[in-house]
């Protein structure tokens, strides 16, 4: 059904979801951990720009990426090899691009699980980095399920960003959603098709297990 | 310790100390700053310019400041706040596994002595409210704390839920050395369990001391409450099953009360007497239905809202009663202190 250059396409997309949404929890947990809990005055700045890649875009995004990751950018001035058209690029901009589909639903978890579990653990000797990792975290399964889930599908489905700091190279930097643009271009219909209904099967199924998480959750008993 | 804090309303400014062992109680109407002085002592909320001092450590002081998790102490909040994701057993255990030295209980023993063993293994959700504050309590206890506080262990519990615990919070002061503080606003809670008062309100301490002599004093608010009552240590002398009663010493006084079941000779229990349940009278009554009258002495009088009077009185032999009557009976009988007179108790609650 799908030709093995799509194939390499929809594999690459996967490996691109799984290494993000990886890395989007690495960073997305502490993040939230701390927007939720911290006073902070300016805390509604880091808000504002976590969210910001739910409004602009994609290519405005991509263009910055581009040019931060390119040669002469600030990160090759650094040092780091230049990372446009590469995989490498490609996690760099998933990452900040689906940012906001992780922290929000984590922020809210852990909002939701209020203080008092966090006091308790204090109170019977916890840490804080213990509290987090043995009561926030497993209190907060659903949110952390709908987290992971939202970071890996948004990734899936991301097309702009990917278009502008990585191009079409096959193996590389062709993921599914290029590869369907790509089709499109050349009026093979069937092929888009073939690769397009996977996508939606995989979005939907990937929804319905956070749509699922989120009916069976539970906090603290009072 | 003192904890100063500057609250939305009123400022907070505490000072007192607790001895060692036994309950010592803050008590006061609700918003009197007990709460916020509970969490400063765990160290829950961070106030400038507080100290804490604990059996000669300092947990917070100028430039001191210990976080709650290295503070040696328990902390029983106002809901169970069971971890919804563990096991009645692994609720007990979190603390265990985390400061648990050579004093901590063993977690099936502690649910065994509170009647909760055959619930290790349940869920929290599955419980009842009164189960789940006996794991709260289990859980508090387990780590054989070295300071317990206590945010009004029984709010929210309707009266039957009330009754299936307080035994286990009174057992429990007393067999475990544990100094525990107790937050409450009311009367018999802490007339059941404290040992020492701390009055609060807005804010501030308005009287500290031991319990009984605090209760029996009429020039303190605690006195004004509908509910005033006094708490007397007594002893049980005589069982008679036929009528029963039980003939129970207070100093040298001997006082009948309807006998509860599983009351032993030789047992030690406090009586609560509201002072609404104890009339006066200038020469000894004959004939009376009540069981128990009393030579006293009158120690102080003292207005108490419209037409009412309050009278502290000495028992002979030991002991203190408030009495609340009429003005008019207060002239009419022209009492005066230190005027001898006979209380007649209506009703004596045993708080056992």
């Amino acid at each position: 059904m799908l030709n093995p250059a799509d194939l390499q396409a929809l594999w690459l997309t996967l490996q691109l979801a799984a290494l993000s949404t990886l890395l989007l929890l690495l960073l997305g947990i502490p993040l939230a951990w701390w927007l939720a809990r911290s006073r902070a005055r300016w805390r509604f700045a880091l808000e504002a720009l976590i969210a910001l890649p739910l409004v602009l875009p994609p290519t405005v995004l991509g263009f910055y990426l581009l040019l931060a990751l390119g040669s002469r950018g600030p990160l090759d001035f650094i040092g780091l090899a230049p990372l446009a058209f590469s995989f490498k690029g490609l996690v760099i901009g998933s990452v900040i691009y689906s940012l906001p589909f992780v922290v929000q639903p984590l922020q809210n978890a852990f909002e939701r699980i209020g203080p008092r579990p966090l006091e308790v653990a204090a109170t019977l000797g916890a840490r804080p980095l213990d509290a987090l990792l043995t009561v926030a975290l497993p209190l907060a399964r659903p949110g952390l399920l709908s987290a992971a889930v939202l970071g890996f599908a948004h990734t899936l489905g991301e097309f702009g960003v990917v278009l502008m700091i990585g191009g079409n190279i096959p193996g590389e930097t062709r993921v599914a959603s290029i590869a369907i643009y790509e089709h499109v271009e050349s009026l093979d219909y069937a092929a888009a098709h073939g690769l397009s209904l996977v996508l939606l099967v995989l979005s939907f199924v990937l929804l319905l297990l956070v749509f699922r998480a989120r009916r069976g959750d539970r906090v603290l008993s009072l | 310790m003192a904890i100063t804090a500057q609250l939305a309303e009123f400022p907070l400014q505490v000072r007192f100390t607790a001895p060692a062992s036994g309950v010592t109680a803050l008590f006061g109407p609700s918003g009197a700053g007990k709460t916020c002085t509970l969490r400063a002592i765990a160290g829950l909320d961070r106030h400038r310019g507080s100290q804490v001092r604990f059996a000669g450590e300092t947990w917070q002081g100028q430039a001191h400041w210990l976080p709650t998790w290295q503070r040696p102490l328990s902390y029983l909040f106002q809901e169970s706040s069971l971890f919804a994701h563990l096991n009645v057993l692994d609720n007990v255990r979190y603390g265990l596994r985390r400061r648990g030295g050579t004093q901590a209980h063993d977690p099936m023993e502690l649910l065994e002595r509170l009647g909760l063993a055959p619930l290790a293994q349940r869920q929290p959700q599955s419980l009842s409210g009164g189960e789940r504050r006996r794991v709260a309590l289990a859980r508090a206890l387990a780590p054989a704390p070295r300071l317990l506080l206590m945010d009004e262990p029984l709010s929210g519990l309707d009266r039957a839920r009330k009754a299936e615990i307080l035994p286990w919070l009174a057992q429990l002061s007393r067999r475990f050395a544990t100094p525990m503080l107790l937050v409450s606003h009311e009367l018999q809670e802490v007339a059941r369990l404290a040992d020492r008062l701390v009055l609060m309100d807005r804010g501030r301490v308005h009287h500290e001391g031991g319990l009984i002599a605090t209760l029996a004093r009429a020039d303190l608010a605690l006195a004004d409450r509908d509910d005033a009552s006094v708490v007397l240590e007594a002893k049980v002398n005589r069982i008679q099953e036929a009528a029963a009663l039980a003939e129970v010493s207070v100093g040298q006084q001997q006082l009948r009360v309807l006998l509860p079941p599983g009351l032993k000779q030789g047992q030690t229990l406090r009586l609560q007497i509201a002072a609404r349940d104890v009339s006066l009278a200038t020469c000894e009554p004959r004939g009376s239905s009540i069981l128990n009258i009393l030579p006293a002495r009158v120690s102080a009088l003292r207005e108490a809202g419209a037409g009412q009077t309050l009278v502290a009185l000495e028992l002979d032999g030991g002991g203190a009663l408030l009495s609340r009557i009429t003005r008019w009976s207060c002239e009419e009988l022209g009492l005066q202190p230190d005027m001898p007179v006979f209380a007649q108790v209506k009703s004596v609650a045993l708080l056992t």
